[in-house]
Formats: structure tokens, C-alpha cells, sequence
């Protein structure tokens, strides 16, 4: 055995790590991966996938159940609903709206929250103050109150259901990026630039976003999970998608009264899409998180 | 020693309020560097060192404020400058490098992507070919095969590489003065004298006036050309480098000395100074030094000695300076 091929195996040895970027529970990655791949997917190409038109109600077929089960139809993969829509299709059509709603909120949010950190953790001072007894404010008020009451004074539509949820969002990035802020600012590489003549401006938007951007990334991942769980929640109080537009939380809302009658399909399908969309984002998150950080890049 | 000094720090005061009343961290510092020269700054923890050079680049942070004083730089008094002109001259003509060289790198990005920013901070500077310009930082500060360590993380550098390339971003505006806070405290022996071999070799090169500040008195013997000895916020002594190891006149200056370990000399305990530093918030009326000094009469624990030179260009805080034996 030569001294090169002993080499890379007593630096795995040693550091623990493998020199392959994967690491263990990369299995999980590669499933989240694909998972979440089959869901975009389904948000860009519903029609083609889906074998009937999303709304298109055949009142002879209500309820029937999953093809595998008895009195189940080959035509109808997941069952139909109380309408005798097929459930497959309007899983696969509800994708769109979720990742839309979902990532616009959050980019919107993230935006806002992140530059309202930065400010107010660099500069402190009154600005400060203001900010963050706002977020407190804001904090104490129940998310989901919050949003109903938003939806009550400016009215539903999918625009607006955007608008709250971003709404909602700002204050954890922000609260975040001032927390970061507050300790790089006094990190020594950021007095060392200060001490060569970098501007304020530079400081902020190239020392310290950067440096908070992977911690901030993490959180928006979960936070997007959240995202699309509220904006189920307000669909299912009927405040936030609206039909014919169909969203996986309106289908919960839709079908809930029919599980008690042995329907469990209609509710348990858009559950489970929302289920493995979030636990996919999550997965996917940790280990992006893992990625970003040059520390452990070898 | 001659014609007028590039820095010449008069009276200089730095407050940090408390909800104890307000500290003076730095209570009426006076010291001149000359073109340059090197000159140590030393003392112990909390003595005002760092304050003191943080104020002359006004970076001292809020709360904490220039409460009075003049800093003359370059013929300029830097505490009128506007704060733009301020931030030009930072980097440019005056820089600074830190204690520790491992955190004084941005982890995330390249070497050569933050040497650069050095350039893109200041317009006189500016070059097209940011790469070269930034391997050139990198060989001055003598890093082997600087074209490929342009692209390394600051974490896969070693302490002492990380020194120099602060060291070169410093000297990138080739300044006349370079402030060097205890830049060699974090490395080890070996390192630390070749950082001080690179501090000197600027200093011959650039001709760089460089302020040193330690707590090692064997650095300064090593390095500067001048020491000032700072304790509780004062200048208690400063001298040349070989008058103040010949003959301390400030006793506090001769306690330090006493307390260093030497060749050839086998002592069961190094000697040491009794007592503590007195409390900035309550400082005691009379000389500072009072409390732990052997020779403190009555006269010291009531009356405030001035900083007074002597003809030799010598000054000293004391009542009763030691003799030179």
C-alpha cells in the first residue's frame, strides 16, 4: 500500500468525515430530494399529470374509495370526494398554489425581516427599541388571530392571503437577523475592516448579511413549512384560497365532515402532501445548512 | 527624534459611562510617535492600552466617547475630521491589526476576496488587476505561493499565516502608522518572532511608524525604539527602550521589570508587584500607584504627580523617580 492510498483513509479516520461532500443520513436527503422534486413537479405541470381536470365533479362517483380498496374505481387512483372529484388530481393540482403562496410569503417576509434586523442590530439606538417592541407586539398576538383579523378588514383572495402571511413572517427574520448582527458587529473581523476604512454600508451588506445568511436560510426553510401549514389553516377556516383555485388546506377544510362517515380519504390525501412537503423542506434545510457552512467544506 | 512628530496624542480622555458613574479609561494620555519609529505601548490588563488606540482611529464604541483632548496626525487634528475624511484616512494612512488573527478574518469568504476589499474601500487604491495587487499583499507579508492562498478560507489558515495577511491588508495603503494591538499574544513562540521579524522588516522598508502594544516587556526590548508605560488610564513613564530597561524612573515601571524572568538567574519565585490595580469608578485622590508603590510618602497619597520630562527627553508621573543606579 503506498503512502497516497493510506492517506485519504487516515484523514477519514481521523476527521470523522468522508471526503465526499454526503455524509450519513444522506439516504434521507436523496428521498426529501426526490420528494420534493415530484411536488414542484406537480406545481409547474398539474394538467399533465393529472388524469382528470381538477374540478370536474361526477356526482354518480362521490366518495368512493382508493382503487386498492373494495368498490374502488382503477379511473380514480386516490378516491373522490363529496362531489365525485378525484382526489389524485386535485392533490397534484393543490402543489401550484401552496409552493406559490408559500415562497412568495416567505421571500417577502425574509426581505423585510432580514433588512429591518440588520438595521436595527448595526445601528441600535431608537431604532432599535421601536422595531423590536413592535415585534413583541406582534409576537403576542396569536399568529393565526392575526391573520384572521388582517383577512376580515382587507377581504380573501389569494393576493391578499400572500400579503398576511408575509405580514406574519417578518418578525422571527427579524428578531434573527438583529440577534446575529448584534454579535458579528462586535466579532473581531468586523472592527478589523472598520479599522481599514470600510464603509458602514459595505460592512453590513458584505461582512454581516453573508455571515447570517446560512443561519437565516435554515430558519426560512422551517419557516416555510409553517408558511404552508398557515396558509392551509386560513384555507380551512375559508380565508385563504379561494375555490375554484384549489389548495390542499381548502381540501381539508372541504372534507373534514365526511371522515366521521368513513371517508378518511378525503382528508388523509392533501394531509399527507402537506406532511411530506414540509418534512421534505425540513430535511432538505439541515442538510443545506451543512452545505453552506466553509467550515466543514474539506 | 527629529522635526515634528506624526502623531502627537495630547491630553486625551475616554469615557465609558456606567450606572456607577462614569469611567475614564483613558484619563489625560499624552505621547508623540515619530516617523517611523516603533514604539511600545505596555501595561497591564485594563490600563487603557487598547482604548487608547481605538480612540486615535475614533473607533471607540458607543457608549463610550472622546470626552476631551487633541489627537494630531499628519499636522491634523483627527477629533475635528469629518467622519467621512475620517474613514478614508483609516486603512489608508493609519491602520490597525488585532489580537487575535484567527477571528479578524470574515469566515466566509476568500483571503484574496477580503484583501481586495481593502482596495475597494479606498479609491486611491484602485488597480485593474485586484488579483496580482492582492498576491503582491500576500508575498510582502512573505506567505509562500501567494497566487494559490488568494483562494483559501481564513479557517485553513494557521494563526500566524492569518497575522500576516492582516498584517498585509493593513499595510495595503501603505500607512504611516500601524497600530499593532498585542499581535502576536495568540500565537506561539516561534510565530511570534517571526511576526516581529515582519514588523520589523516593514518598518524598514515603508518606513512605517508602528504602535505596539503588549504586556510582554521582553517584545518591546526586542522591537521598539521607545516604550510608554500606561497604568490605571496614565502615562506613568515613557523613554527610550534602552534608558527604560538601563534605569526605570517610575516605580511602577521598575516592578514590571523586576517581575520578568531572566537568563541565568535562579529564583524560587518571580518578584511581583503587591496589591491591585486601583478601581476605575473610585480612583483614589494622589498618586494612582500610591497604594502599591515602596517609596509612597504622604505627599503621594494626597498630591497628583504631573507627567514632567527631564532634558534628556525622558518623562515620568512621579513624585519621587528613581535615580538611574
Amino acid at each position: 500500500m503506498s503512502a497516497e492510498s493510506v492517506q485519504p483513509a487516515l484523514v477519514r479516520e481521523l476527521t470523522g468525515r468522508r471526503s465526499s461532500r454526503f455524509r450519513s443520513g444522506d439516504f434521507l436527503v436523496v428521498i426529501a430530494f426526490l420528494l420534493l422534486a415530484v411536488i414542484v413537479l406537480c406545481a409547474l405541470i398539474p394538467a399533465t399529470l393529472a388524469p382528470h381536470p381538477p374540478n370536474q365533479q361526477e356526482i354518480t362517483k362521490r366518495l368512493l374509495p382508493p382503487s386498492w380498496m373494495e368498490r374502488g374505481n382503477s379511473a380514480h387512483l386516490l378516491g373522490t370526494d363529496q362531489l365525485g372529484r378525484d382526489l389524485l388530481s386535485r392533490v397534484i393540482h393543490g402543489a401550484r398554489i401552496s409552493l406559490i403562496v408559500g415562497f412568495s410569503a416567505l421571500v417577502i417576509s425574509g426581505i423585510i425581516g432580514v433588512t429591518i434586523g440588520l438595521l436595527a442590530g448595526y445601528y441600535r439606538g431608537w431604532l432599535d427599541d421601536w422595531i423590536m417592541r413592535l415585534a413583541d407586539v406582534q409576537l403576542a398576538i396569536p399568529y393565526v388571530l392575526l391573520a384572521i383579523a388582517i383577512i376580515a378588514v382587507i377581504g380573501p383572495s389569494n393576493l391578499n392571503v400572500v400579503l398576511v402571511l408575509a405580514v406574519n413572517g417578518w418578525v422571527v427574520y427579524a428578531r434573527l437577523a438583529r440577534g446575529q448582527t448584534l454579535s458579528l458587529r462586535e466579532r473581531e473581523f468586523i472592527q478589523a475592516y472598520r479599522a481599514l476604512g470600510a464603509r458602514d454600508w459595505r460592512i453590513v451588506v458584505q461582512h454581516i448579511l453573508p455571515n447570517l445568511l446560512s443561519a437565516v436560510i435554515v430558519v426560512a426553510s422551517l419557516e416555510l413549512a409553517g408558511i404552508i401549514t398557515l396558509e392551509s389553516s386560513l384555507s380551512f377556516l375559508g380565508l385563504g384560497i379561494q375555490p375554484p383555485t384549489v389548495s390542499w388546506g381548502y381540501m381539508l377544510a372541504d372534507g373534514r365532515t365526511y371522515l366521521l362517515g368513513g371517508a378518511w380519504w378525503v382528508v388523509t390525501f392533501p394531509g399527507l402532501a402537506i406532511t411530506a412537503t414540509i418534512l421534505s423542506i425540513n430535511v432538505l434545510a439541515d442538510w443545506l445548512r451543512d452545505v453552506l457552512d466553509p467550515r466543514l467544506k474539506i | 527624534m527629529n522635526g515634528p512628530p506624526l502623531l502627537d496624542v495630547d491630553d486625551l480622555r475616554v469615557e465609558f459611562p456606567t450606572p456607577r458613574g462614569s469611567v475614564r479609561a483613558a484619563d489625560g494620555v499624552s505621547f508623540r510617535v515619530w516617523p517611523g519609529e516603533i514604539v511600545g505601548l505596555v501595561g497591564e490588563s485594563g490600563c487603557g492600552k487598547s482604548v487608547t488606540t481605538l480612540a486615535l482611529l475614533r473607533l471607540v464604541r458607543p457608549p463610550g466617547r472622546i470626552a476631551s483632548g487633541r489627537i494630531v496626525f499628519q499636522g491634523r487634528d483627527l477629533l475635528t475630521l469629518p467622519a467621512q475624511e475620517m474613514r478614508m484616512l483609516r486603512g489608508s494612512a493609519m491602520a490597525m491589526i488585532f489580537q487575535n488573527p484567527m477571528t479578524a478574518l470574515d469566515p466566509v469568504f476568500t483571503v484574496g476576496d477580503q484583501i481586495a476589499e481593502v482596495f475597494e474601500s479606498h479609491p486611491q487604491l484602485h488597480t485593474n488587476d485586484v488579483r496580482s495587487a492582492a498576491a503582491a499583499i500576500l508575498e510582502r507579508v512573505r506567505i509562500p505561493n501567494p497566487k494559490a492562498q488568494l483562494k483559501a478560507y481564513a479557517h485553513q489558515f494557521s494563526g500566524g499565516m492569518a497575522q500576516r495577511a492582516m498584517i498585509g491588508m493593513g499595510m495595503a495603503g501603505k500607512p504611516s502608522l500601524l497600530i499593532a494591538d498585542e499581535p502576536t499574544t495568540a500565537l506561539d513562540v516561534s510565530v511570534q518572532a517571526q511576526i516581529l521579524d515582519l514588523l520589523r522588516a516593514i518598518r524598514t522598508e515603508l518606513k512605517t511608524a508602528i504602535i505596539l502594544i503588549t504586556h510582554d516587556l521582553a517584545i518591546t526590548a526586542q522591537l521598539c525604539d521607545r516604550i510608554v508605560v500606561m497604568y490605571a488610564g496614565q502615562v506613568v513613564e515613557a523613554s527610550t527602550t534602552r534608558e527604560l530597561f538601563r534605569a526605570p524612573q517610575h516605580h511602577y515601571t521598575r516592578g514590571l521589570l523586576d517581575s520578568m524572568p531572566r537568563l541565568g538567574q535562579r529564583r524560587e519565585r518571580l518578584a511581583q508587584i503587591p496589591g491591585q490595580p486601583p478601581d476605575l469608578r473610585t480612583l483614589p485622590v494622589g498618586c494612582r500607584f500610591a497604594a502599591r508603590c515602596p517609596r509612597a510618602e504622604d505627599r503621594c497619597r494626597v498630591e497628583e504627580p504631573a507627567l514632567t520630562s527631564s532634558r534628556d527627553g525622558r518623562e515620568v508621573r512621579c513624585h519621587f523617580p528613581l535615580e538611574p543606579r
